[in-house]
């Protein structure tokens, strides 16, 4: 018996990293703790939300159990299925909110923009693996072309948040991948001297948005409400908050989203600096835990998608992050693990899962 | 690591090297992301630490709103309690400009489902015209339960409409007391200088409405009341959460007047279709009974900002019944002037009483033949007939002997040519002629011919029906004045204390009693035996009284008056002063009614009904007199 409940505990355990779970979890109760003051005390949202963690969890575990290799031969199908999709969504896709970025797949509407955020590390990192023993330029230039097809139609559907985000996961794996300092201070002063001739490309909305976050004042009631309103609730924290459940910009409604993109106004308005500080502090241990394995994952490939993953999490916090205190405009990005949402949650989650597996399944590709 | 690889030396190295170049870029973008995560702490520092004092105070702000409650405007009744002007309670639809899209959409949208008149849409467009856009006005008022059951369902459709519950000020007496009790009306701008300069603003926050006309308006401060304050913490939408604190507001006092509602509905009803005003005070304590200016207006129209359209129906009336013809219309008095004038000639010692003159029916100045009016000449005339007769020849002759100066200066103690201060505005001060006044008006000297006519209420004399009924009292008073006034008390609603207004006389004049007694005789004579005794024929009281005829065109000399070859407009004025009971006078009054011929015609009867009612309690059985 004895035996039979360890062979099970090694079942469950076998491919999960203690510590990194360890962060997860207290990342998605200060995420309940949080969602339940946002939802004015109301557990519906709450249960619904652990719901959404369990299966999140189970995803995870999935994936700690998947050997990385697995995955590597996913990387081109999985590549090739998005890049498929976002097609589709240019051509057929649903028109919500002004934006072409959902297709109907039978009963249910998909995102393909989602699955991509995923792919594409996947694919850039199967890609570098490939050619390990001979990088070249080419092949940076490859792999730049690969970013560029997904990013380019989801930002023309248009995503700008989204592309970019996909755009920094690629990025992150190109550099990791060991892309020249040169090409990159090149490319930066490109970027930089291409900014005039990009901004007439963007939409009005776009515009407004970056416009905004200027000078939000200058539309307090239409596009700088969301970031006057969080500023303030965040400012009006102080050191220690307002203390749970007791922030007035949450409980009276000036936050608009929340439960969801803007649920960190709600943690900084009711828990302070103070707060604040502990949840960098959880994000980077977090990080950190996932950064040492990247550090010591055996294969290229294993490195390349851990690292995205890695950082791609960072982006997600502290873009959303930056963008509810008012340095960054706004777009559509969750706080990774606390903001209400099962998408989210899972892709986050699967990510985590991924990286257990390479943590865990070194001395089974070492044997 | 390395066991997989087929060349170990050479791999190791290579792949170490890799591994090491690796971590170096991992540990840059760790750097990369402690550098970010310091961005986000400095500036979660500047916004919680530094700013936090800012911060706190918008939430504060965005979350506490402090809201005025209008106290309710006290009522105002007449001495007996009968209602002149209070509140109810209604709904209003009201429309805030600034949180629409469309106001002209807005208001077609609301016209599918509740009446809006094309009279409701100029009166709000008026409205719009004169305040900011971000208060809310009413574009309809007075919803019925079925409206607002309707409104209610199609609410989400219009956000920055609401129904409130308000109260109303309405006047259910409408036009018979339009002037004297006067309207509310929206707050308009110079008003809302005027309060700010008077440091009383403060109190009008939350109030939209402020007395304009009437006792309404110089009553304002003790019906108007103390705003009362509540602290609401509210949402983003606006809506009140729950309330913080709150001080109740303190209800305005409440007006009692000294005019009885019916002797003023009797009075008004009395003059018919004419135009016209009557006063009438009670001799005893200056308290005004009946305030008369026909016709009159519904003041209920003012109260939510009058349209366009009514405003300019009652605006460019040939009638003028925005004009208050008993306070501020000015008359010449015509004959009414006399008993004044024979209490001058006594003052001064022109004239006894039992002195005799012959009037031959006309009187010579300079060359120039002043007319009597009576077609037969009266003979030998001394005071009690000249009043009693109406003789001008009489007061022709005495005016040139007192001059106008010495005239003026005893007219001037009786009120003539000044504001009597009765407590509504917009009073007008007439015209009391002298040499000095002339010399100021015109610039001229004054010429001894024109005062000639000033002797028979003519010429540049000129009262307001208010003066005339004023000096009318203070005879019946023997020459005790008091300064008239319409409120009788103020009351506190909450203590039920009251506070008299003008309980004092305003002057006693050094008049001898004698004197008065004399004209008084005379005055009762002309209701007994002279001009008013058909009039008053079978009074069970006895009355003193004098009618006047003023002439509103000059009529050159030579020629002949003939009332039907005159445009009615040019027409003579009709009027009658009276007191009664002649003994023990419990009421006194002066009645004018344009353009209706000779004083015992028109205004005498009018005076008669009114006097029959307040003294009797008898209704007249047929109201209105013939034009």
């Amino acid at each position: 018996m004895p035996f039979m409940l360890r062979r099970l505990y090694r079942f469950i355990t076998g491919h999960i990293d203690g510590i990194l779970l360890c962060g997860i979890l207290l990342l998605m109760f200060t995420g309940l703790l949080v969602l339940l003051s946002a939802s004015n005390g109301s557990y519906v949202r709450v249960s619904g939300q652990l719901m959404n963690m369990l299966v999140a969890l189970g995803v995870m575990w999935l994936f700690a159990n998947i050997p990385p290799h697995y995955l590597m031969r996913l990387a081109l199908p999985l590549f090739i299925t998005g890049c498929a999709l976002l097609v589709g969504v240019a051509l057929f896709g649903d028109v919500v909110n002004g934006a072409r970025r959902w297709l109907h797949v039978g009963v249910t509407r998909i995102q393909p923009s989602e699955l991509m955020k995923i792919a594409l590390p996947l694919m850039l990192a199967w890609y570098f693996n490939r050619n390990e023993a001979s990088l070249k330029l080419r092949n940076y230039l490859i792999a730049a072309l690969l970013l560029v097809i997904p990013v380019a139609l989801i930002a023309r559907q248009p995503d700008l948040g989204t592309a970019l985000l996909i755009t920094a996961g690629g990025c992150y794996v190109i550099f990791l991948a060991g892309l020249s300092w040169r090409v990159i201070s090149t490319l930066f002063v490109a970027g930089l001297a291409s900014l005039p001739f990009l901004w007439p490309a963007l939409h009005d909305y776009q515009r407004q948005r970056i416009l905004t976050l200027l000078d939000p004042s200058g539309d307090p009631l239409g596009t700088g409400y969301h970031t006057i309103q969080s500023t303030i609730a965040v400012g009006s924290g102080g050191l220690l908050g307002k203390g749970w459940m007791n922030g007035t910009q949450t409980h009276l409604d000036f936050i608009p989203e929340r439960t969801t993109d803007f649920i960190f106004a709600v943690y900084a308005e009711e828990f302070g600096l103070l707060g604040n500080v502990v949840l960098l502090l959880l994000l980077l241990f977090v990080i950190g835990r996932a950064m040492v394995i990247t550090a010591n994952a055996p294969t290229l490939f294993a490195r390349l998608l851990a690292g995205a993953i890695t950082l791609t999490f960072f982006t997600y916090a502290f873009v959303n992050i930056g963008m509810v205190s008012g340095i960054l405009p706004v777009v559509g990005v969750p706080l990774p693990l606390i903001s209400y949402g099962g998408t989210s949650l899972v892709s986050i989650c699967l990510g985590f899962g991924i990286l257990m597996s390479i943590n865990t399944h070194k001395k089974l590709v070492q044997t | 690591m390395s066991e997989l690889s087929i060349n170990p030396g050479i791999e190791i190295r290579d792949s170490e090297r890799e591994l090491d170049r690796f971590r170096r870029r991992l540990a840059t973008l760790g750097f990369f992301v402690l550098t970010l995560f310091g961005l986000l702490f400095l500036r979660f520092f500047y916004l919680q630490v530094i700013q936090h004092s800012h911060y706190s105070t918008l939430a504060e702000a965005n979350r506490i709103s402090v809201l005025p409650i209008a106290p309710h405007r006290g009522i105002i009744v007449d001495r007996n309690g009968v209602m002149l002007a209070h509140n109810y309670s209604a709904y209003t639809l009201e429309i805030t400009p600034s949180k629409l899209q469309s106001l002209e959409e807005t208001i077609d949208g609301l016209s599918g489902i509740i009446e809006i008149t094309p009279r409701d849409r100029r009166r709000f467009r008026k409205l719009l015209e004169e305040s900011k856009s971000f208060e809310s006005l009413p574009i309809r008022t007075r919803l019925s339960d079925e409206e607002i059951a309707r409104f209610a369902v199609h609410r989400y459709r219009f956000p920055g409409v609401e129904a409130k519950a308000r109260l109303f000020r309405q006047y259910p007496q409408g036009e018979m007391f339009s002037h004297v009790v006067g309207h509310i009306g929206r707050i308009n701008k110079r008003e809302v200088e005027q309060l700010e300069d008077d440091g009383r603003l403060a109190n009008y926050r939350g109030s939209d409405y402020i007395g304009k006309t009437g006792v309404e308006q110089s009553y304002e401060k003790f019906l108007h009341g103390t705003t009362g304050v509540e602290e609401v913490e509210v949402d983003s939408g606006g809506r009140a959460v729950r309330t913080l604190s709150r001080t109740p507001p303190v209800s305005g006092n409440n007006l009692v007047l000294n005019l009885d509602a019916k002797l003023q509905e009797v009075a008004y009803n009395a003059f018919g279709d004419r135009r016209g005003a009557l006063v009438a005070i009670d001799p005893a304590t200056g308290g005004i009974l009946a305030f008369v200016s026909k016709p009159g207006f519904d003041p209920n129209l003012f109260v939510d900002g009058i349209d366009p359209q009514s405003w300019s129906e009652l605006n460019g009336s040939p009638d003028k019944p925005l004009l208050n013809r008993a306070s501020a219309g000015t008359y010449p008095p015509g004959s009414t002037f006399k008993p004044f004038m024979a209490l001058a000639a006594l003052f001064y010692g022109k004239r006894t009483p039992q002195q005799v003159i012959s009037d031959p029916g006309y009187f010579m100045f300079g060359g120039h033949r002043f007319r009597d009016s009576r077609p037969v000449p009266l003979g030998m005339v001394d005071m009690y007939r000249s009043i009693v007769m109406s003789s001008d020849v009489y007061y022709y002759m005495l005016a040139s002997e007192l001059g106008i100066d010495p005239l003026a200066q005893f007219m001037a103690l009786f009120g003539f040519g000044s504001r009597t201060g009765i407590d509504i505005s917009g009073e007008a001060a007439g015209i009391l002629p002298s040499t000095d006044w002339k010399w100021r008006r015109y610039k001229q000297k004054w010429y001894a011919g024109e005062t000639i006519s000033v002797g028979i209420g003519q010429g540049y004399n000129s009262y307001t029906p208010l003066q005339l009924a004023s000096a009318t009292a203070t005879v019946a008073n023997n020459g005790v004045m008091f300064r008239p006034h319409i409120v009788n008390h103020v009351e506190d609603i909450r203590t039920r204390e009251k506070t008299l207004i003008e309980s004092q006389p305003l002057r006693e004049l050094a008049i001898k009693p004698e004197h008065f007694k004399v004209v008084r005789d005379a005055m009762a004579g002309v209701n007994k035996e002279g001009t008013g005794a058909r009039v008053f024929a079978n009074a069970p009281y006895t009355s003193a009284g004098k009618t006047g005829t003023a002439q509103v065109i000059a009529i050159k000399q030579g020629e002949k008056y003939v009332e039907s070859r005159v445009a009615e407009e040019h027409r003579d004025h009709s009027l009658f002063i009276v007191y009664a009971p002649a003994d023990k006078p419990t009421i006194a009054l002066a009645v004018i009614a344009e353009n209706a011929g000779f004083g015992a015609r028109a205004a005498a009867p009018v005076a008669r009904q009114v006097l029959d009612y307040y003294l009797l309690g008898k209704l007249p059985a047929v109201t209105g007199g013939k034009r």
